[in-house]
């Protein structure tokens, strides 16, 4: 799991390497942070983005490990749907029920239709939709597009996928 | 000086393409590789012109040979050669008459250059085989392509290396069909009718759109240089005649372009339309232009692009598999 958090440190000598020691503890991996050494908040603490990659169930211990070294989290926003992936689907997209086509990928848990544009010319014309899906992670990418594509079929509409990955 | 007795069987634009290229690059094969390639016969549904000393190329052009009445199954079996080019309109169904040609020169030990899909795309093997049985050559460059090497660039240049995939757009029909539609936001259906009074499609398409041709050259590929053993209609084929200007304009909206591609890997052959980043090598192939990836597992990624159709170009492929067999 992809995790942005603001935390504050005390202005005093290794409070940073505090802060990453427990991350590399724990299995995790640091995927950028941001340090305004002479940036401070109005409780006298340098505040400190950082985004993170760990897996989910570890994250309350490294609040708490920071908790214990007097580092606080102020925000914490994860990144679920780190995989982005755009897909084209033709046919008669609305008259094939296009509620359930869009719950088939989002029913999974793992990955969500976040983007859907529809063109529709005519009644008895096939319309045209770009649909873009987000998943947790690659192999639930994979697996995301499998379930759409096998709907596609089911309903005798024609999906374009990109060239790279699948 | 070695002497090269060639026949051609079907001479139609191709075989007529061939001739063309015999006369005008004659001289310069004698003097630069020694060989003395001659024209010794012709056949087609005419009928057959044949002289053991080499037929005059411009007469032969317009038919004003002496035409005996002889069919081409006659002139292979009895006539005089020692390669049969073969170049007779391709049937993906049966690949006849080009199976039954190529099989019956093969067996009289003659070697067989040929540009056509149908026979190769469905009895790779079983032609493979008998060539190799004969100890005659067999080859096939211009089946894929057309004058952009890729068979034997992967054989030659390649050698030593495992193919694990090869993709790219093979059918200039449908890309010029695709670019169109894209760049000037029409429909299918009109830019098919452009493409069939400029002579870029056939009057019936649907072995272009439908993506046939893209498979029977796939098929080929697999089998010739991946090491795959498939027929032709184990493959995955959708073409491009539900691909609509919405669709593309959507696409372009995000960055991609919509090209009709053919892609082979162990455990995947398909022909589909797919979506390509605006960047990428494949969509910058406008026309008829023909571009494929091979990826090699020492030499990484190479990509080859070229002229797929034409007379003059198939003949290029035909002319170099020629030589190649004598060098």
């Amino acid at each position: 799991m992809r995790i942005a958090m603001e935390i504050e440190l005390k202005d005093i000598p290794g409070q940073l390497l505090g802060a990453l020691g427990p991350i590399a503890d724990l299995g995790g991996n640091i995927i950028s942070i941001a340090h305004q050494r002479d940036r401070r908040t109005p409780r006298g603490t340098i505040p400190i983005k950082i985004t993170i990659e760990l897996p989910e169930k570890h994250l309350d211990e490294l609040i708490a490990r920071w908790h214990e070294r007097g580092i606080t989290v102020m925000q914490k926003g994860e990144e679920r749907l780190k995989e982005s992936v755009f897909l084209i689907l033709i046919g008669h997209i609305v008259h094939t029920d296009l509620k359930s086509t869009i719950d088939a990928v989002d029913s999974t848990g793992f990955a969500e239709v976040v983007d859907l544009t529809l063109m529709m010319p005519g009644i008895d014309e096939e319309s045209s939709a770009g649909i873009t899906i987000k998943a947790t992670g690659k192999k639930e990418m994979e697996r995301a597009i499998e379930i759409l594509e096998q709907e596609a079929k089911k309903k005798g509409l024609l999906m374009i996928k990109p060239l790279e990955g699948f | 000086m070695e002497q090269v007795k060639i026949i051609i069987v079907g001479f139609g634009t191709v075989g007529r393409g061939l001739a063309e290229v015999i006369k005008r690059k004659k001289d310069h094969v004698k003097e630069e590789l020694g060989l003395d390639i001659r024209l010794v016969g012709v056949a087609d549904l005419r009928g057959a012109m044949v002289d053991a000393d080499g037929l005059d190329i411009d007469d032969a052009l317009e038919w004003k040979c002496e035409i005996r009445d002889i069919d081409s199954l006659q002139l292979i079996r009895e006539g005089e050669y020692d390669l049969m080019v073969e170049t007779t309109p391709s049937n993906v169904e049966t690949g006849e008459p080009a199976f039954t040609h190529i099989k019956e020169a093969l067996m009289r030990g003659k070697h067989v250059v040929t540009s056509n899909k149908g026979p190769l795309a469905l009895y790779y093997r079983e032609l493979t085989d008998l060539a190799a049985r004969s100890g005659c050559s067999l080859k096939f460059e211009a089946t894929v392509g057309g004058a952009m090497p890729i068979i034997n660039l992967i054989r030659n240049n390649l050698a030593g290396n495992r193919i694990l995939s090869i993709k790219g757009i093979f059918n200039g029909t449908c890309n010029y069909i695709l670019t169109r539609m894209t760049e000037e936001g029409l429909p299918y259906s009109y830019v098919l009718s452009e493409a069939q009074s400029l002579g870029i499609a056939e009057a019936d398409p649907s072995y272009d759109v439908d993506g046939i041709d893209t498979a029977e050259k796939l098929t080929i590929l697999a089998n010739a240089v991946l090491g795959m053993d498939v027929a032709y209609n184990s493959v995955a084929v959708e073409g491009i005649r539900r691909i609509t200007p919405d669709a593309l304009r959507l696409a372009l909206d995000k960055g991609y372009v919509i090209k009709l591609i053919g892609e082979a890997r162990e455990g995947k052959i398909e022909v589909a339309p797919r979506l390509i980043p605006k960047d990428h090598p494949f969509a910058l192939m406008r026309g008829t232009l023909n571009i494929a990836e091979i990826e090699a597992d020492l030499a990484g990624p190479i990509t080859v692009m070229g002229r797929g159709a034409g007379a003059i170009e198939a003949a290029s492929a035909i002319f170099s598999d020629i030589i190649s067999i004598y060098r």
